[in-house]
């Protein structure tokens, strides 16, 4: 306490900007935050069921998602869909034009593979059958992404405001669809016959799987290597500069987006003709906006996105197991998501940000007071050879932290 | 060069992915009716596992209704409710149903069953993927089509309760508005609402055979039937109650599985007739005590019955369990719930005389007598039991028992077919 009064004047905590971590150093603090969320939910569980669940928590969370060759299969499926959604928004997120609107055009996908199902599927063979479901999806996604990017070129409109409406005009669209084609007014298609996705090898979804990896493999080239994905990088970064360099934006903006759309089709191809043979209005289900998180948590890299969808796939498949072998309503799978999630996101902060505590620094001093606030008594502290060059800003949060109280100092 | 490499590699890979995938299109194995006879053997009590998927959690009246059934049909036939029942909630009407259904197979279940309309073709794949597995399914329509020897579509004869719940409306519109007498209720005050989910057979079962009810108590009745288009949506239940409060409806039942309703007719101080749970039950979420002044009485389908029966058969190793079973009030699996300190004196007493005659057989809900369709008497009609995506009318289904013609509902198919529009109900779509 009377240390306190000694050093009114220095911060308790203090946050600096950097950008000097190793990579090393930055995936070790993201695979703790895993594994803090791990613990903070085991204990969360042991707090609402029992003692005992606090280990139970672990084996269950890892026997939902791995405990059988089904549910290993479902976390690659259901990441696969995840990550074609993700796929498709990272171009336009790197473009910083806010595509809100995969849920729309991914429903858009699916829309057409059953109306191509509903009118050819007895008509045509299996394998035309698909092609002509392949080609009718990429071209409805694509059309649903291209005409609020048509809109941006041309009249700057809000895009995030047009691709989110876009979404619900998709909605009320499927389910005027479904209305026609169950007339007794139930509202559920059921399963088609037709239009199938083949098992290759006996597994069900191994298509579905390809065509992610496909996509991967694809989006990683055109965005790392390819004219066009440094072009929409400049975008993103400065229009001003890109068209000084003689980049046509607007050509650009279009061109980007339709390839989103086509990749959102091609998650509504995979959604229709290989999971659910059939489609209602809530069949993406919000990933269209989940893959928002998967891809910016990603940062917009496609392996790494690999990475962040089967995270999402796993937190999310093994915590819903979890709530059932628990006996515990879904409110629980969802507290679980919500704490992973929190600190999953929340580790970038110590990722971007330095942040030093007065009374680690004191300690080191063996215990005398700390000096007042230098910028070597603050390098004494971390051992990172770099900081010592870097010019440090310190955030104006820390700054009026110092006049305040002694509060931590929330970002 | 190297762009050109990039792109040979890209053009490669995706022809080879198709060639891979459309070569391996096989002859396709689905759309397959014809009999399939499975025979089972008994099964040790101690072996027996029930599964059952629900299409939301126990926060939906619908679905805790499933699930409380089913703890009560486990403990009842001793088995462990922890071990020998596992519960899959928030299961979507998608390929994840079919995925659910099929860990609870690997997960060494014997009895499987699912809640919701739409989950029945998913089951109906899981069923042909393991004939070993009993799998059974609430409200749905094709078992008796499909004939798939381990596939079983179950529903109770609910209109029978939801009409005796109508009787009790009526006997509370009578005591408020007729000094008990339902034939002085003016047509202002006899106008009811009820709040549906969708505009087929089962909600227009339900409504009609509620609104049969309480016009046989008060023959002034009208009602007004507006639709949420979905199964479960608080706020919608909640705003189409209020709106139908607000165009004059003096008492509201409904067809949709969360609180909504109940809670706008609390607030405006409307009797209200339920549908699962009674409101008033502490037990319920968000019931409680304060819904006293407007809980009457409600109906349900009782599932503890059936999967007494189910398991049982799977422990005999019964092999025709019958694809389509049929609850009714006499065996319990269609019931109405305890009555409200709201009901009307003698409400009790009346519901069991009705009941005593339904069961008898010497009252009809749909008694052709009591309704009117387009102004004429029912005489005819076709509806459409052995379903089909086009909705074709296939079974007579008016028929004359003990003097009284009237609809067959629930006879020739467990599910409803009730389809028919009658005088004196107005539905509002949007």
């Amino acid at each position: 306490m009377t240390d306190i009064k000694k050093k009114e004047r220095e911060p308790l905590v203090q946050i600096s900007k950097r950008t000097d971590m190793p990579k090393w150093q930055a995936w070790l603090i993201r695979g703790g935050a895993v594994i803090a969320a791990l613990f903070i939910g085991a204990v969360v569980a042991a707090i609402l069921v029992d003692g005992q669940s606090f280990g139970l928590f672990f084996k269950n969370i890892f026997e939902g998602v791995f405990g059988t060759e089904r549910r290993i299969w479902n976390l690659l499926q259901n990441g696969a869909v995840m990550l074609i959604i993700a796929l498709a928004l990272a171009p336009a997120f790197r473009m910083r034009f806010w595509n809100i609107g995969a849920e729309g055009q991914v429903l858009m996908g699916g829309l057409a593979c059953v109306v191509c199902i509903k009118y050819f599927g007895d008509k045509v063979n299996e394998p035309v059958l698909l092609l002509i479901m392949a080609a009718m999806s990429i071209a409805f996604g694509a059309a649903w992404a291209v005409i609020p990017a048509i809109f941006k070129a041309q009249w700057n409109t809000n895009e995030t405001l047009f691709t989110l409406m876009m979404n619900y005009i998709a909605m009320q669209l499927v389910s005027y669809c479904i209305c026609i084609w169950v007339p007794n007014g139930s509202g559920v298609l059921g399963r088609l016959p037709y239009g199938h996705f083949p098992t290759l090898g006996g597994y069900n979804y191994l298509l579905n799987v390809l065509i992610a990896v496909i996509g991967v493999v694809v989006l990683f080239i055109y965005m790392r290597f390819s004219k066009h994905g440094y072009e929409l990088a400049v975008v993103g970064e400065s229009t001003n500069t890109a068209k000084y360099v003689g980049i046509n934006v607007k050509k650009v903006i279009i061109r980007t987006m339709i390839l989103s759309g086509v990749l959102c089709g091609v998650a509504g191809l995979v959604l229709v003709a290989g999971t659910n043979h059939s489609l209602s209005v809530d069949a993406v289900g919000g990933r269209g906006f989940t893959a928002i998180l998967v891809a910016w948590l990603g940062k917009f890299n496609p392996l790494i996105m690999v990475g962040t969808s089967l995270l999402y796939v796993f937190i999310d498949q093994g915590t819903a197991y979890t709530a059932v072998a628990f006996q515990m309503s879904d409110s629980f799978a969802d507290i679980i998501t919500g704490i992973f999630f929190f600190l999953v996101i929340a580790c970038e902060f110590f990722v971007n940000y330095r942040v030093r505590f007065r009374f680690l620094k004191s300690r080191k001093k063996d215990g005398s007071p700390a000096a007042p606030e230098t910028e070597s008594a603050e390098e004494g502290e971390e051992s990172l050879p770099a900081a010592e060059t870097e010019e440090e800003e310190a955030l104006p949060v820390a700054e009026a932290a110092t006049a305040a109280t002694n509060e931590e100092v929330t970002a | 060069m190297k762009k050109k490499l990039l792109a040979l590699v890209l053009v490669l890979a995706l022809v080879v992915s198709l060639a891979v995938a459309l070569a391996a299109c096989d002859p396709k194995d689905e759309g397959g009716t014809g009999e399939t006879t499975i025979s089972f053997s008994p099964i040790e009590k101690s072996k027996i596992k029930f599964g059952l998927i629900c299409l939301h959690g126990e926060e939906s009246t619908y679905d805790k209704n499933f699930i409380d059934a089913a703890r009560q049909a486990v403990a009842a036939l001793g088995l462990d409710v922890n071990t020998q029942l596992v519960i899959k909630t928030n299961i979507p009407e998608d390929a994840a149903c079919y995925e659910a259904a099929a860990d609870l197979v690997d997960q060494g279940c014997n009895v499987i069953f699912a809640d919701s309309f739409g989950h029945e073709s998913y089951i109906l794949q899981a069923a042909k993927e393991f004939p070993n597995v009993r799998f059974a399914h609430a409200t749905g329509t094709t078992a008796h089509i499909e004939l798939q020897g381990n596939f079983y579509n179950a529903f109770a004869s609910v209109y029978q309760a939801r009409y005796l719940a109508g009787v009790a409306a009526g006997m509370k519109l009578a005591e408020m508005y007729g000094n008990g007498d339902g034939k002085a209720v003016s047509a202002e005050n006899a106008k009811i609402g009820y709040v549906g989910a969708f505009p087929y057979a089962e909600v227009v079962s339900g409504y009609t055979s509620f609104f049969l009810g309480v016009r046989s108590i008060v023959p002034a009745a009208t009602m007004e039937v507006r639709y949420t288009n979905s199964w479960y949506d608080a706020d919608a239940e909640e705003n189409t109650a209020k709106a139908l409060i607000d165009s004059g409806c003096k008492l509201i039942s409904q067809h949709a599985d969360s609180m909504g309703a109940p809670l706008a007719c609390k607030d405006a101080h409307i009797p209200n007739v339920t549908y699962n749970v009674a409101t008033t039950d502490s037990n319920v979420q968000g019931g409680g005590s304060e819904y006293n002044e407007t809980y009457i009485a409600g109906s349900k389908v009782n599932w503890e019955p059936y999967f007494e029966y189910l398991l049982t058969c799977a422990i005999n190793g019964v092999t025709a369990v019958g694809f389509d079973y049929c609850g009714d009030l006499e065996n319990g699996s269609a019931m109405t719930l305890e009555l409200g300190k709201a009901a009307a004196a003698g409400t009790a007493e009346k519901l069991a005389a009705v009941k005593a005659e339904l069961i008898a057989g010497t009252r009809q809900v749909f008694d052709c007598s009591t309704f009117t369709v387009g102004g004429k008497a029912l005489t005819s009609y076709l509806a459409d039991v052995d379903t089909d995506a086009n909705n074709t009318p296939d079974t007579q289904v008016i028929i004359t028992e003990n003097g009284i013609t009237y609809f067959a509902e629930s006879v020739y198919r467990s599910a409803p077919y009730f389809d028919v529009r009658i005088d004196g109900i107005t539905e509002i779509k949007e």
